[in-house]
């Protein structure tokens, strides 16, 4: 009895656990999250922020954003004009606004497009022995024009509209996730329990749904994100020197491309659009990072 | 070595004809018919047929591509729509500009980002380490014109150090010809400092833990030459790839920091040449873009033995 009044008088005066120790088990699931990967988080939630204001743009104060008003030409900045007005007097704010739209949906769609080429191309080349070296050349001439050359010159040979720029940035873009594709089937095809498959007569379909596609979803994510970052830059770049987004759309590029002529007097017209872009491009390039970093921990803290 | 370099070179030719075969079929899928655009308003459709039968353009495709091909070969990219030029002429009017631009942006991203890379590898986790990091993110995400228009906001316009905008040929004197490039090559060089300076820190991470390098270090060789002489010998072969694999950012980067600067070179004879649908031309660059971006791959891919003694093919 003696000894279990001394301990208990010994708990007493120690200091409780909780004091010590960090409440491991209270700060969660999304805090644990939070401190693990910062940069999905931050990516993730400025991302969240571009994609809320593209779908809320009318209703953040906005006007008609291709609304002509030459009295009002090249304004500053100015409670009217909160990043003031072009040379034919449309409303910058507006513009910039709407124009989270374009990059929004041309990065989008073109990470998808590019995705889904990739991997159908990558699976035929990593299958198919007889189509592989064909593919493969073809995909090794595509690759060595430089992408926005690629885009340009298919740009060139289209009318322009938000459409045809997707399909130009995307043929720009697939031939390298053909080839990570084909990389992760032809490790695979090696792997015991995909030979097991084979051996037991398990058709080629099935197999790639079964045991190959769940193994290329990680590394397609990754890299369906840095196609999203570049497809943004790229279609401004396109629209900046005009040959993307046609000039009546108001993307960031074409703001950009619209705001040249001025912009040693005017500099917002292009600094605006310019930093909206920036941010959006950075965060889904810290989305990526993160993503790769979670998804691939032998890359961690490398690249 | 020679077997392999003879290998290696016969690679690049279904390369090169695929690259060949899209950009002559860029100018077969051209809108508009170059006969009926000669034969003018008044022609007959027969007339039209003539002159399609005199240039040749009632012809097989392939015939067509292999007549092209043996054109190209011979140094003849065929002729302007809007100024009637040959464009092989035009390219070489315009490539020094271009070409001096590029090299001195590979000559300073070398020589700025290597010894980041490698210091931000060898202090992991420092403050310097995480700048390098931030740099590379940034420099990812900025295009290029954003900082060619930043910098010459900030440099000409503001502070008036350097010139706004313009060219000045080598042959007008070193100093005008390094001032007009110097914000043209920190804005191209932004994104290729980032690139560079990202895969020598993680190529130098993996070397130096290797247990050669622990070995250089336990018989007290000291740090500069573990890291510059030890390290970055066995670093250079990735580093080397990604510089020519880089070349083709720096191509893509050209055209628009061109634009921006207002320097007469190849990429602004690529805008100019779109904004007109001069295809001839637009055909011409791309093609000459795309076959210099081989072949500097191929110098390098050739060049790995003199980094890495190693590598015996």
């Amino acid at each position: 009895m003696s000894s279990a009044t001394t301990t208990r008088t010994d708990y007493a005066t120690a200091p409780a656990l909780s004091d010590v120790l960090p409440p491991a088990k209270q700060r969660g699931w999304a805090m644990t999250f939070v401190r693990r990967h910062p940069t999905i988080v931050v990516g993730g939630s400025l991302l969240l922020v571009m994609i809320l204001i593209a779908i809320l743009a009318p209703y953040l104060g906005t006007v008609d954003p291709t609304a002509l008003a030459p009295a009002k030409r090249t304004r500053e900045p100015s409670a009217q004009f909160w990043f003031g007005s072009d040379m034919l007097g449309r409303d910058v704010y507006s513009r910039v606004i709407f124009g989270a739209r374009i990059s929004l949906i041309v990065g989008f769609a073109v990470a998808t497009v590019a995705s889904v080429m990739g991997t159908f191309v990558g699976l035929i080349s990593g299958f198919s022995r007889a189509l592989d070296s064909i593919i493969m050349r073809v995909m090794d001439g595509l690759m060595s024009i430089p992408p926005i050359l690629l885009a340009i010159a298919l740009m060139a040979l289209t009318r322009a509209s938000v459409q045809n720029v997707i399909i130009a940035i995307s043929i720009a873009d697939f031939p390298r996730v053909s080839r990570l594709i084909r990389g992760v089937v032809l490790t695979l095809r090696e792997q015991p329990y995909v030979e097991a498959a084979i051996a037991s007569g398990t058709r080629v379909p099935m197999i790639i749904i079964k045991h190959i596609l769940p193994n290329t979803l990680a590394p397609l994510m990754v890299n369906a994100t840095f196609i999203c970052a570049s497809a943004m830059i790229t279609e401004a770049t396109l629209s900046f020197i005009g040959a993307g987004t046609p000039p009546i759309i108001p993307s960031w590029g074409n703001i950009m491309a619209e705001g040249r002529a001025l912009w040693q007097v005017k500099p917002y017209i292009v600094f605006f659009p310019a930093i909206f872009l920036c941010i959006t491009v950075l965060s889904v390039n810290l989305l990526g990072d993160g993503l790769r970093d979670a998804l691939d921990p032998r890359m961690a803290k490398r690249l | 070595m020679l077997a392999y370099a003879t290998r290696r070179i016969m690679a690049t030719v279904p390369v090169m004809l695929v690259v060949a075969f899209f950009v002559f079929s860029l100018l077969y899928l051209a809108p508009g018919d170059p006969a009926a655009i000669i034969a003018g308003d008044q022609a007959t459709p027969a007339d039209v047929e003539r002159i399609r039968a005199s240039l040749g353009l009632d012809r097989p495709f392939l015939l067509r591509f292999g007549e092209w091909l043996w054109q190209v070969l011979h140094g003849d990219l065929g002729t302007s729509i809007f100024t009637n030029l040959p464009v092989s002429h035009m390219i070489a009017q315009r490539i020094e500009p271009t070409l001096s631009l590029m090299v001195l942006t590979i000559v300073v991203a070398v020589v700025v980002a290597i010894p980041l890379g490698v210091v931000a590898a060898w202090k992991q986790g420092s403050w310097i380490d995480s700048g390098v990091m931030m740099l590379a993110v940034f420099g990812f995400s900025t295009p290029v014109f954003v900082v060619g228009y930043l910098l010459a906001y900030l440099f000409a316009l503001q502070l008036d150090w350097l010139p706004v905008q313009g060219f000045h040929s080598l042959s007008d004197g070193l100093l005008p010809f390094l001032r007009n490039l110097t914000l043209p090559t920190i804005a191209l060089g932004l994104i290729f400092i980032a690139l560079l300076a990202r895969i020598t820190r993680a190529t130098m991470l993996d070397v130096l833990s290797q247990d050669y390098v622990r070995t250089a270090r336990a018989k007290g060789v000291d740090q500069r030459s573990v890291l510059f002489v030890h390290a970055l010998k066995n670093a250079a072969v990735p580093i080397v790839t990604v510089i020519g694999n880089g070349v083709a950012l720096l191509i893509g980067g050209a055209v628009v920091t061109e634009s921006v600067f207002a320097i007469p070179g190849l990429g602004r004879l690529t805008v100019d040449a779109i904004l007109r649908r001069d295809y001839p031309v637009i055909q011409g660059v791309v093609l000459l873009f795309s076959f210099s971006y081989v072949l500097v791959n191929l110098a390098v891919d050739l060049m790995y033995t003199l980094f890495d003694p190693r590598i015996r093919y």
